[in-house]
């Protein structure tokens, strides 16, 4: 049977559909972005606080060397010790979930999350809003001690249950429009940063001595790593062996059948990209895609034994530069219009009404 | 049994006769209600509470420095309105807004009304919210207010009156929507029998009203592009934006999402400059466009004035529609629905006296302790005194006022607003409300079938705005009559 032709409102509906104003592209992204972000912070404080468990007696000393790391990850070292002198459980903890002062923090990142959500209200679905309305409303009735007292893995673990509920309500309740693509660009974008963050984590958590490099000490430490990355049971299927610093990282960097390898990031941000600029699969048009195109070209061609060879920091360095830069793309070509400049539009609007005249 | 200790006292019922007998539209929602143990209504009260934080159906309170987000207080108690009872009312709603439009297209046009001295010039014409720059615009189908939200009150007899016509962006409709879906998920029960008239329609209708005001040069097998217009997330109403953007299926914008060139309307998309039909606005007329209005407002577009006489893009309401809600203009109404179509309102104003007539002045500075005096232009409880009420200080400060402005304000004599059953917390106590239900104007005009009931949670309190501490109600227009 022919088609009818489409109705005046069915053509406006379409119209309306495909429409995204760059506003609400940036506002998808950023909530996205910070959600993830969060999660990966409640599983970095969650290992580490398990991982003190294994350790026994511990110093001042040591108790310090195991928090920075992580204050380092985020490069909120400095931030820190303007507010707190000691670096400890508690102290750690709190910072990095409860202070509004830092702008890396659990409440922080949820609290922007939810306002970037709020901003564009009418594109997500009531159930989207709700997590995250939820989560925030979870985190600001929390206070510390309770946490403390409470068992902090509970609560850390309900943080990572909101992400993953809105991942997963968000796959079956938006549709597959440019938004989407915002969204998932977005989460990868920051997961692909935090996974790169985690490995080098364990390049700033000092051994107690240099012997010890292979030994109980590292081997613990790397497991921590992979179980911050919810890694280690996919890591045995693979490796059934013992947990080896170098498999670990070939894990991390390429296996690209586990959603939070680098590889795997990478690659969804490589598809995403493609959607959103409407280049197709495998074709690389302005200078930013052009510039990630090369970047993922010569990672296929690198093996762990080369990044061990060059050093595991520089490497991972590197792949923050160019994920930030294919970030920035994204946001300066679909996402950000400079702002107008409210005196000229103001005077001309004036003249052109004057000339009507 | 809830109702047993209820007292109607002395006031009009909405659910009770005076003797205590339940009102034959109310029996099936007082026999349901009665089976309900306090502790299950405690526990359903509560539930809704959390559901409208945990969807964020808030809005914001500017004075309040804490936690700016507040729900608005619901209570669960249906507010009930007979079938013919409606119909009266939609019929004087219908009538209001046709003469209002009249009126509008007259007094920026022809002014035949002051013409033939209806309606003194000087109360027209300094009224603060009418644009002399708009006269002689043609606005598409000659309609001004597409929207409108008419607060009305009954009186002691159970007379309805209309307070005030709001024709500039009259809120709410979106908690009428979400009360109605709260009301279901909490007492399901309450609907099986009443056969209670839908208000899920609203979003489609205003969608269509904004379709049906393309503008006029606008081809005609064409689909318009339609968006709604909002000060942004800080505006106290932006659940509201969000949620009527939603259910329309329509983009919610702000100014800075929108740019003006060659006198056309553009909103900045993925895709480039995308070109705006019609907007559904939600910021005042004074803050619309910077090049035209206020200068200092960063809310608005510059060149959206221009666009739209130009006629290449349409809102909704129309420029200058304020001019008919200015509370001196509304002491007018009634003789503009004579003057324009030749009929009896059937709805009538509250009596109101205007400070601007010396014989009415004289009356109200007499009687200031015995009246409530409102300023022509504020909304929202704000600027007003409520005689009986009110301290020797504020009756003088007030006195002060009028005599230096009385343009600015009219006295009413206070009416005993009607009461409703209002869950206390434990008990059902008596509570004033009002009733705002929202008009379409479109190619038809459509009354929505229900409204937001507004109700003064504070004992004897008279004031409703949810600023002041008012809760709301799900409101009920009933399909069928009930026998007596």
């Amino acid at each position: 049977m022919p088609k009818s032709p489409p109705t005046q409102e069915e053509v406006a509906r379409h119209k309306q559909a495909n429409v995204m104003l760059s506003r609400v592209a940036g506002s998808l992204y950023w909530m996205s972005r910070y959600l993830e972000r969060a999660e990966n912070l409640a599983r970095l404080v969650d290992v580490n606080l398990q991982i003190i468990l294994d350790f026994g007696q511990v110093s001042d000393e040591t108790m310090k060397e195991h928090w920075l790391p992580i204050l380092r990850s985020t490069g909120d070292e400095d931030l820190f010790f303007q507010l707190y002198e000691v670096a400890d459980s508690e102290s750690v903890m709190e910072f990095v979930t409860f202070r509004q002062e830092n702008p890396n923090s659990l409440l922080t990142c949820i609290g922007n999350a939810r306002e970037n959500a709020r901003q564009v209200r009418d594109q997500i679905s009531s159930e989207m809003w709700e997590v995250l309305n939820d989560a925030y409303h979870f985190i600001k009735n929390s206070d510390p001690e309770n946490i403390w007292d409470g068992g902090a893995s509970a609560f850390y673990d309900q943080i990572k249950y909101y992400s993953h509920l809105f991942q997963g309500i968000t796959v079956s309740t938006f549709s597959r429009n440019e938004g989407f693509e915002f969204i998932q660009f977005g989460k990868y974008l920051e997961r692909a940063d935090k996974t790169t963050r985690l490995m080098d984590m364990k390049y700033h958590i000092l051994l107690p001595k240099v012997t010890d490099v292979g030994g109980a000490v590292d081997a613990a430490q790397w497991q921590a790593v992979l179980r911050s990355a919810s890694a280690v049971e996919p890591y045995r299927r693979f490796y059934v062996a013992d947990i080896l610093f170098a498999k670990v990282i070939e894990f991390l960097i390429f296996e690209d059948t586990f959603p939070r390898s680098l590889m795997f990031c990478l690659q969804q941000m490589d598809d995403f990209a493609h959607l959103i600029a409407g280049t197709p699969a495998g074709e690389y048009r302005s200078e930013g895609e052009h510039r990630f195109g090369k970047f993922l070209n010569n990672l296929n061609f690198t093996t762990t034994k080369d990044i061990i060879g060059r050093g595991l920091h520089e490497f991972l360095a590197e792949v923050q530069r160019e994920i930030g830069a294919l970030g920035e793309h994204l946001y300066t070509t679909f996402m950000y219009h400079p702002p107008v400049d409210m005196q000229a539009e103001i005077r001309f609007h004036q003249q052109q009404e004057q000339q009507q005249q | 049994m809830l109702f047993d200790n209820y007292q109607p006292e002395n006031f009009f019922d909405e659910m009770f006769t005076a003797n205590g007998v339940t009102r034959p539209h109310y029996r099936s929602v007082a026999a349901a209600l009665n089976d309900v143990e306090p502790n299950e209504f405690r526990n359903k009260q509560s539930a809704v509470e959390a559901s409208f934080m945990r969807g964020g159906v808030t809005f914001t309170v500017y004075s309040d420095s804490q936690g700016t987000e507040r729900i608005f207080p619901f209570d669960c108690v249906p507010r009930v309105i007979a079938a013919e009872e409606w119909e009266i009312v939609e019929k004087g709603l219908i009538q209001r807004i046709t003469a209002l439009n009249l009126f509008l297209h007259d007094i920026y046009h022809e002014q035949k009304i002051i013409k033939d001295r209806i309606i003194p010039p000087q109360y027209v014409l300094s009224a603060k919210h009418f644009r002399r720059e708009f006269m002689h615009i043609e606005v598409p189908k000659d309609i001004y207010v597409h929207i409108c939200g008419t607060d009305l009150i009954r009186d002691k007899d159970g007379r309805y009156l209309v307070l005030e016509d709001n024709l500039r962006c009259p809120s709410g409709a979106s908690y009428m929507l979400e009360n109605r879906a709260a009301l279901k998920r909490t007492f399901p029960e309450l609907f099986k029998a009443s056969g209670v008239h839908s208000v899920s329609n609203y979003p489609a209708e205003l969608l269509k009203v904004m379709q049906y005001c393309a503008p006029a040069n606008f081809k005609a097998n064409d689909a318009p592009n339609c968006v709604l217009l909002t000060p942004g997330v800080f505006n106290s109403a932006y659940f509201e934006h969000a949620f009527l953007a939603r259910q329309m299926g329509i983009p919610i914008v702000e100014g800075r999402d929108l740019v003006v060139r060659d006198f056309k309307v553009y909103m900045r998309t993925t895709a480039g400059l995308v070109k705006v039909d019609v907007i559904y606005r939600r910021i005042d007329d004074d803050f619309l466009d910077p090049s035209v209005f206020r200068a200092d407002s960063l809310l608005g577009v510059p060149g959206l004035v221009n666009a739209y006489r130009a006629g290449n893009v349409s809102l909704a309401n129309s420029i200058g529609t304020g001019v008919a809600d200015d509370k001196v203009v509304y002491y007018f109404v009634p003789h503009m629905i004579k003057y324009y179509l030749g009929e009896d309102p059937i709805l009538p104003n509250v009596d109101t006296y205007l400070a601007s007539e010396p014989k009415d002045c004289a009356h109200i500075l007499a009687n200031l302790d015995k009246l409530v005096v409102k300023s022509a232009n504020e909304a929202g409880g704000y600027g007003m005194l409520m005689g009986p009420w009110a301290s020797k200080a504020e009756i003088e400060e007030f006195r002060v006022m009028i005599e230096d402005n009385p343009r600015n304000f009219i006295a009413q004599d206070p009416i005993s607003l009607s009461r409703h059953p209002t869950w206390t917390g434990d008990q059902f106590e008596g509570r004033h409300i009002d009733l705002r239900p929202y008009i379409l104007y479109g190619e038809k005009i459509i009354v929505t079938p229900g409204g937001l009931t507004r109700v003064a949670l504070k004992k004897g309190s008279l004031v409703v705005n949810s600023s002041q501490g008012g809760g709301s109600k799900d409101t009920w227009v009933l399909r069928n009559s009930v026998p007596e």
